[in-house]
C-alpha cells in the first residue's frame, strides 16, 4: 500500500481496492434490483406463465396484464362471443380470445387519479404553508421554535392507526370522510412540519442582507420575501415538494382506514386486484410498475437532497 | 402606529459585511426609502400572519385528535356503536393493555423485529457506505440504483415481495432451491411459522439499508482527510485507524440513522400488514397490526386508544432518553 503513496495522497485509494469496491457494490445494487426487475417482467407475462415452474425468464410478452388492470372482465361462452359484432380494438380482441368480454373500465384508473390529485394537493398546500412558516421562524424571533425538530419527530411516533378513529369521527361530522378535500387536508398535515424544518433549513442559508439591501431599496418586507427570497429558495422548495409528494404518494394506512370508495388512492386497491380463481400477478405487477414509474423519476431528479430530507433536515451534506 | 424598531438597525449596525454597508450608507442619506420600506405590515404582523394557519392545521388535525384518543382511552367507547351511551372507566382500559398477554406478546413480536432488522441494515448499510466512499468510478450512478428501494410504497412493497415468496413458484423459492439444492417447496417463507418473521426482516432490510448507508455515508464524508493524514504520520495501521477515526468519528451519525429507523420500525403496518397481516398465526403480529385489529375489526376503540397512547409514550420516552445521550456523546 505504501508503495502507491507518491502518486496518491493517504487518503486515496488505491487503483486496486476501487475496482473491488466498485465491484461489490456493483452486485449489491443488481441483486437488490432483482425484485424490481421481476415486477415489472411479470407485468407483460400471461397469468399462467407468471405463477409456472420454474419461473420463467424468457416468455412471449403481453399486454393482457395491463388490459386486466384497466378493465373488468366477464366470462362468457363461444357463441355468445362469436354472436357480438367484431371486436373494434386489439384490447377487445384480447380478451375474446380468452374467451371473455370487457365489461366496463376497472377502479384503477380512477384510483390513480384520486393519488396524484391528492398527493399534488397535499403537496402544494403543505409547501405553500411551509414556506410561510419557515421563513418566520428562520428570520424571526419566534416562541418554541427550537423545539420544532423535536415536535416534527414526536408527530411521527404516534401510530397513525391510534389516531385514525378519532380523525374518522371528526371527519363523519364535517363530511370530510372519503372526500379528496379530507385526505388532502389530513397529507398536509403530516406533511406541513417536515416542509417547515426543510425549508427553514434551506432559507437559513440565503444570507439575510439580500432582504435588507432591497428593503433599503423600497422593498415591503414581504415584497423582499416573495421577490428576493423565494426565488433563492427555489431549488429547496422544489426538493421539499418531492419529499412532501412521495410521502403521499406511498402512504397506506389512512387511505386503507379512511377511504373506501370515492377519495381512495392507489397504495390500497393494488394488492386486492383480483382475477379468476385469486390475484391476478401479471395486473398487479402492471399496477406496481405504473405507480412506481414517477418515484424512480423523482429519486434520480432528489438524489442530491435525498440526505437532509430522510434525516428530516437533521443531517445536510 | 408601526413600532420603530421593525427595520432591522440593530443588525446592520453590527453587521460589517460589504452589502450592509452599502445598506447602512443608503440607509443614513435616503431617509426617505427607509420610511418607503416601513411601509405595509410590521414584522410582528407578518411572523403571525406567516405562522398561523400551519399552527391552527397542526391544532385541528394533528393535536385534536391526539387528545380526543386521550380522552377515548378512558372510556368504553366503541366505533361502531355510537349510539350506546359513553362511560368514563378510569384507567381499567390501561389495566387491561397492560396485563393483556397478547400485547406482551406481539411487543416481543415488534422488538424481534425492530433489533434484528436495524441490526442487519446497520452492517451492511455500513459496510456499503465504506466501499461506496473509495470513490471508484461510476459510484454516485450506483448509489442512486441502490437509493431506490427505500423511496417506494411499503404497502406495495409488501405486496409484490408476497409474489416473490409464493411458495413453490416464487423467484425467491426457486432461488434458495437452486443455489442450496433444497425442495422450493419444502419451506414457505411466510406461511412457516419459523420463517416468517425473518421474511419481514428480510423484506425490511431490502428496503431499508440504503437509508444507512446513506447516513453512514455523510459521516465518512464529514471525516477531515487530515486527521488520516495525522494517523499515517504516527504510522498507525489501516485496522487500527479503522477502530480509531472511522468507527468513533461515524458512531454518531449510526446512532442517528438507528433512531429514525427504531421510531418508524416499532410502529411499522403497511410493509408487513400486506405480507403476512400477521400470520402465520401471531408470529409476525408487530404492535401496529395488534392495534389495528383491536380498532378495527374488534372495534374496542377505549382499549385501541389507551394501547395507542401506551405506544407513543413509550416511544416518545425512549427517544428523549437516546436523544439526550446522543447529544451527551457529542459534546464530548
Amino acid at each position: 500500500m505504501s508503495q502507491n503513496t507518491a502518486a496518491h495522497s493517504v487518503v486515496e485509494p488505491t487503483p486496486w481496492t476501487k475496482r473491488v469496491a466498485g465491484v461489490i457494490v456493483v452486485v449489491y445494487a443488481l441483486l437488490t434490483m432483482v425484485p424490481l426487475v421481476w415486477i415489472l417482467l411479470t407485468g407483460f407475462k400471461t397469468p399462467t406463465d407468471s405463477i409456472s415452474y420454474p419461473p420463467k425468464m424468457v416468455f412471449e410478452p403481453t399486454l393482457e396484464g395491463y388490459v386486466n388492470l384497466f378493465t373488468t372482465r366477464s366470462r362468457q361462452t363461444q357463441e355468445y362471443i362469436d354472436s357480438l359484432p367484431p371486436a373494434q380494438s386489439w384490447y377487445d380482441k384480447l380478451v375474446r380470445s380468452h374467451g371473455m368480454v370487457i365489461a366496463g373500465p376497472s377502479k384503477f384508473a380512477q384510483r390513480y387519479v384520486n393519488s396524484l390529485v391528492i398527493g399534488f394537493g397535499s403537496t402544494f398546500l403543505a409547501v405553500f404553508l411551509g414556506v410561510l412558516a419557515a421563513y418566520a421562524f428562520s428570520r424571526f424571533r419566534v416562541p418554541l421554535s427550537d423545539d420544532l425538530l423535536f415536535f416534527i419527530l414526536s408527530t411521527r411516533m404516534m401510530p397513525p392507526i391510534a389516531v385514525a378513529i378519532p380523525i374518522y369521527l371528526m371527519y363523519r361530522q364535517l363530511g370530510l370522510s372519503d372526500t379528496w378535500l379530507g385526505m388532502i387536508l389530513l397529507y398536509t398535515a403530516v406533511n406541513v412540519s417536515l416542509a417547515v424544518w426543510l425549508l427553514k433549513g434551506f432559507i437559513d442559508e440565503i444570507p439575510r442582507e439580500y432582504e435588507e439591501a432591497a428593503m433599503v431599496d423600497g422593498y415591503t418586507r414581504f415584497q423582499a420575501f416573495w421577490k428576493v427570497v423565494l426565488p433563492q429558495a427555489s431549488t429547496g422548495i422544489a426538493a421539499t415538494a418531492i419529499f412532501c409528494l412521495i410521502f403521499a404518494w406511498n402512504e397506506y394506512a389512512f387511505a386503507v382506514l379512511l377511504t373506501s370508495g370515492e377519495a381512495q388512492t392507489a397504495p390500497p386497491f393494488i394488492p386486492i386486484i383480483i382475477g379468476e380463481g385469486g390475484q391476478d400477478w401479471p395486473a398487479v405487477a402492471a399496477g406496481t410498475t405504473l405507480f412506481l414509474i414517477p418515484i424512480v423519476v423523482f429519486t434520480v431528479v432528489l438524489r442530491k437532497h435525498l440526505l437532509r430530507g430522510i434525516t428530516f433536515g437533521a443531517l445536510r451534506k | 402606529m408601526l413600532p420603530a424598531c421593525s427595520f432591522p438597525v440593530a443588525s446592520i449596525v453590527n453587521d460589517s459585511s460589504a452589502v450592509t454597508q452599502i445598506a447602512r450608507r443608503a440607509a443614513l442619506s435616503t431617509p426617505a426609502q427607509i420610511r418607503r420600506g416601513l411601509r405595509g405590515l410590521s414584522d410582528r404582523a407578518i411572523t403571525w400572519i406567516f405562522i398561523l394557519p400551519t399552527i391552527i392545521l397542526l391544532l385541528a388535525i394533528n393535536i385534536f385528535p391526539l387528545i380526543w384518543t386521550i380522552y377515548l382511552s378512558f372510556t368504553n367507547f366503541r366505533a361502531n356503536r355510537t349510539s350506546r351511551a359513553t362511560e368514563w372507566v378510569g384507567l381499567d382500559n390501561y389495566r387491561s393493555v397492560l396485563t393483556d398477554p397478547d400485547i406482551w406478546r406481539s411487543m416481543q413480536v415488534t422488538a424481534n423485529f425492530v433489533i434484528w432488522s436495524i441490526g442487519i441494515e446497520l452492517v451492511l448499510g455500513f459496510a456499503l457506505a465504506l466501499l461506496i466512499d473509495k470513490r471508484f468510478r461510476g459510484h454516485s450512478l450506483w448509489t442512486t440504483v441502490i437509493l431506490l428501494p427505500m423511496m417506494l410504497s411499503p404497502a406495495v412493497v409488501g405486496t409484490f415481495w408476497t409474489f416473490l415468496f409464493q411458495p413453490q413458484t416464487g423467484l425467491f423459492n426457486y432461488t434458495v432451491a437452486f443455489l442450496s439444492g433444497v425442495d422450493p417447496s419444502s419451506f414457505q417463507m411466510i406461511g412457516d411459522v419459523p420463517l416468517a418473521p425473518w421474511a419481514i426482516v428480510l423484506v425490511d432490510a431490502w428496503m431499508w439499508t440504503p437509508y444507512v448507508m446513506l447516513i453512514c455515508l455523510a459521516g465518512l464524508r464529514s471525516i477531515p482527510d487530515s486527521i488520516y493524514e495525522a494517523a499515517e504520520v504516527d504510522r498507525a495501521s489501516s485496522w487500527r485507524q479503522f477502530w480509531t477515526v472511522t468507527v468513533p468519528m461515524v458512531l454518531p451519525f449510526l446512532m442517528l440513522a438507528v433512531l429514525f429507523r427504531a421510531i418508524e420500525n416499532f410502529k411499522m403496518f403497511d410493509m408487513v400488514n400486506l405480507l403476512t397481516s400477521g400470520g402465520p398465526g401471531s408470529t409476525t403480529e408487530v404492535v401496529s397490526i395488534t392495534l389495528k385489529r383491536e380498532a378495527f375489526e374488534k372495534w374496542r376503540t377505549g382499549y385501541s386508544s389507551a394501547l395507542g397512547i401506551i405506544l407513543f409514550v413509550t416511544v416518545f420516552g425512549a427517544a428523549n432518553i437516546y436523544v439526550k445521550a446522543l447529544n451527551a456523546m457529542k459534546n464530548r
